[in-house]
């Protein structure tokens, strides 16, 4: 079954078509890589699938079901996760808050089931060890993370990241690889992501966009052999 | 530990009563019906990040829907109370309703715009309102159940129990999931929009409640100073909350009172020595801009009492 799809997804920003008839289908519990140079439109994607913009034309269907009209907090509500590509928290919180105000809404529980719940995010991200910090002072890369822990607080089905290994030092980006791993077949993830080797490590399949079209859509070693895609992406080799 | 903040709070304005002379008396029942439309308005600028200028309007609609029945269709005061708060109930939705489809700076435009059609529509209906000239509450009409509240012992406890329970009602409040999520408004609207939260809806209720609250103010104050007139609507009335909240701590339970208190202070003192007590409250405002800028309460929870709510 498809957990999310796409038919005829346009959008037209004054004039620059960032989407141009996108047909997009990602099966229940895959981890999917959405791929393409800077530009392709893979924010843009992303953004009209949980409901930040609007398109200007297509369908999205979550479960089956017409999201398309539905506004951004009900699509998070059918159970859809989204973290930002700028990170996006609430600084003067508390690390604890932060993940807390996800999982409040996400799930109805008792206070000590969220406490628990809340704890279990900070732990699979390493933050546990920080919750009574202000979340406006931990650093670039601890702050992405806590980003991750918002979306796993909400137990997503669909968990949508964009570029969520930016800025993050070179060990904080093998043990969100393993944490990704982790995550499969428990939730459907949508990647965007430029880091190609987290993208050959992670993901069951690939889709690359290229000028708001999909270009290719394939298994890691297919898009990795494609010309196409090494020439629109990559310029010539892929092991860049 | 914020419980015993609240009891503390609470138990030194009832002590306070005893303590200081009746001048005092006076104007402290003054800066507690007062501080409930900061309280008021401190939910909607100091928790959730909207600032308005046209709650007035609010406070208005509050001493008017008290006022009016009181003195033209005679209703008993409870009753007329009751009617404070449902006319600023209402007006607090609409004006939310539509106003709310603006932010930033048109917010503020709208809500000002708002706030002065009201106070012009209470000129243009003199004919019950008395426009600015305003109008007197008889003793008579109020006095509930043989207790007679212009006499300054049932005014001050009057309006200590409205000022506890709207207190209580907003540090309860913002203890809620409702309120997080309000306080997660105003740190980062689109994050808590995409956290799944329905951002509209939470700011339109806290528009009602900062709006009602406002009300109740204004109802207090019509009838226990016994006074309903148009100057409540003017856009200073508008801009006096705002004023009081900044100076007490934007976004802290106690910090209304404190900023309501000492604003009164300001200028009741500043006026033995000086005609242009303005000129005092706006040096005051620089000053705590500079050194103080989230406010009294706020600087005391900065440098000295971190948990405080």
């Amino acid at each position: 079954m498809n957990l999310l799809s796409t038919r005829k997804l346009s959008m037209n920003f004054g004039g620059v078509q960032a989407l141009l008839d996108v047909d997009f289908d990602l099966p229940q519990g895959q981890i999917r890589a959405l791929i393409g140079p800077n530009g392709a439109g893979k924010s843009t994607f992303v953004g009209a699938v949980c409901g930040r913009f609007r398109p200007s034309a297509g369908r999205v269907y979550f479960e089956d079901q017409d999201i398309s009209q539905l506004p951004a907090h009900r699509r998070i509500g059918l159970g859809m996760a989204y973290s930002f590509q700028i990170t996006s928290i609430f600084g003067s919180l508390t690390v604890y808050e932060n993940v807390a105000l996800a999982v409040r809404r996400a799930v109805q529980a008792q206070a000590e089931e969220i406490v628990e719940r809340v704890h279990m995010a900070l732990d699979r991200v390493g933050l546990l060890d920080r919750v009574e910090q202000k979340a406006g002072d931990l650093s670039y890369g601890h702050q992405r993370l806590l980003e991750i822990a918002m979306g796993l607080g909400q137990e997503p089905r669909l968990f949508i990241m964009d570029e969520p290994t930016q800025g993050l030092a070179a060990s904080e980006i093998t043990a969100f690889i393993e944490l990704l791993r982790g995550l499969a077949g428990e939730s459907t993830i949508l990647l965007i992501e430029h880091n190609m080797h987290v993208v050959m490590e992670c993901a069951d399949t690939l889709t690359v966009l290229n000028f708001g079209q999909i270009l290719a859509e394939g298994v890691p070693s297919e898009i990795r052999a494609d010309s196409r895609v090494q020439h629109a992406y990559f310029g010539s080799s892929i092991d860049a | 530990m914020t419980k015993s903040l609240h009891i503390s709070v609470l138990t030194s304005l009832v002590l306070l009563f005893f303590v200081v002379s009746d001048y005092h008396d006076g104007n402290l029942a003054r800066i507690m019906v007062l501080a409930i439309y900061a309280v008021g308005y401190n939910l909607l600028f100091g928790y959730t990040g909207l600032l308005s200028l046209g709650h007035a309007l609010f406070f208005a609609a509050g001493m008017y829907g008290l006022a009016l029945p009181i003195q033209h269709l005679g209703v008993s005061p409870i009753e007329a109370f009751a009617m404070g708060l449902a006319s600023a109930a209402t007006v607090s939705l609409v004006i939310g309703f539509l106003a709310l489809r603006t932010t930033g700076a048109a917010f503020m435009i709208v809500t000002l715009m708002f706030a002065q059609a009201g106070f012009l529509a209470l000129l243009y209906f003199g004919q019950w309102t008395r426009g600015d000239e305003g109008f007197v509450i008889q003793q008579a009409d109020r006095i509930i159940a043989g207790i007679d509240f212009s006499q300054s012992t049932e005014r001050y406890f009057a309006a200590f129990v409205l000022f506890a329970v709207a207190y209580l009602l907003i540090a309860w409040l913002i203890s809620t999931p409702f309120g997080k999520c309000l306080i997660a408004i105003r740190e980062n609207e689109e994050r808590a929009q995409m956290l799944g939260y329905d951002v509209h809806r939470h700011k339109l209720l806290a528009m009602l409640v900062s709006g009602t609250l406002s009300g109740a103010s204004g109802a207090a104050y019509a009838f226990l100073f016994g006074y309903a007139g148009a100057t409540f609507a003017s856009v200073q009335y508008s801009i006096l909350p705002l004023l009081w909240v900044l100076l007490g701590g934007a976004g802290t339970t106690i910090g209304p009172l404190i900023g309501t208190a000492f604003a009164f202070y300001l200028i009741d003192i500043s006026s033995h020595f000086t005609t242009a007590h303005l000129l005092v409250v706006g040096l005051a405002i620089v000053l705590l801009t500079l050194f103080a800028p989230q406010g009294l309460a706020g600087e005391i929870r900065n440098r000295l009492i971190s948990w405080l709510p």
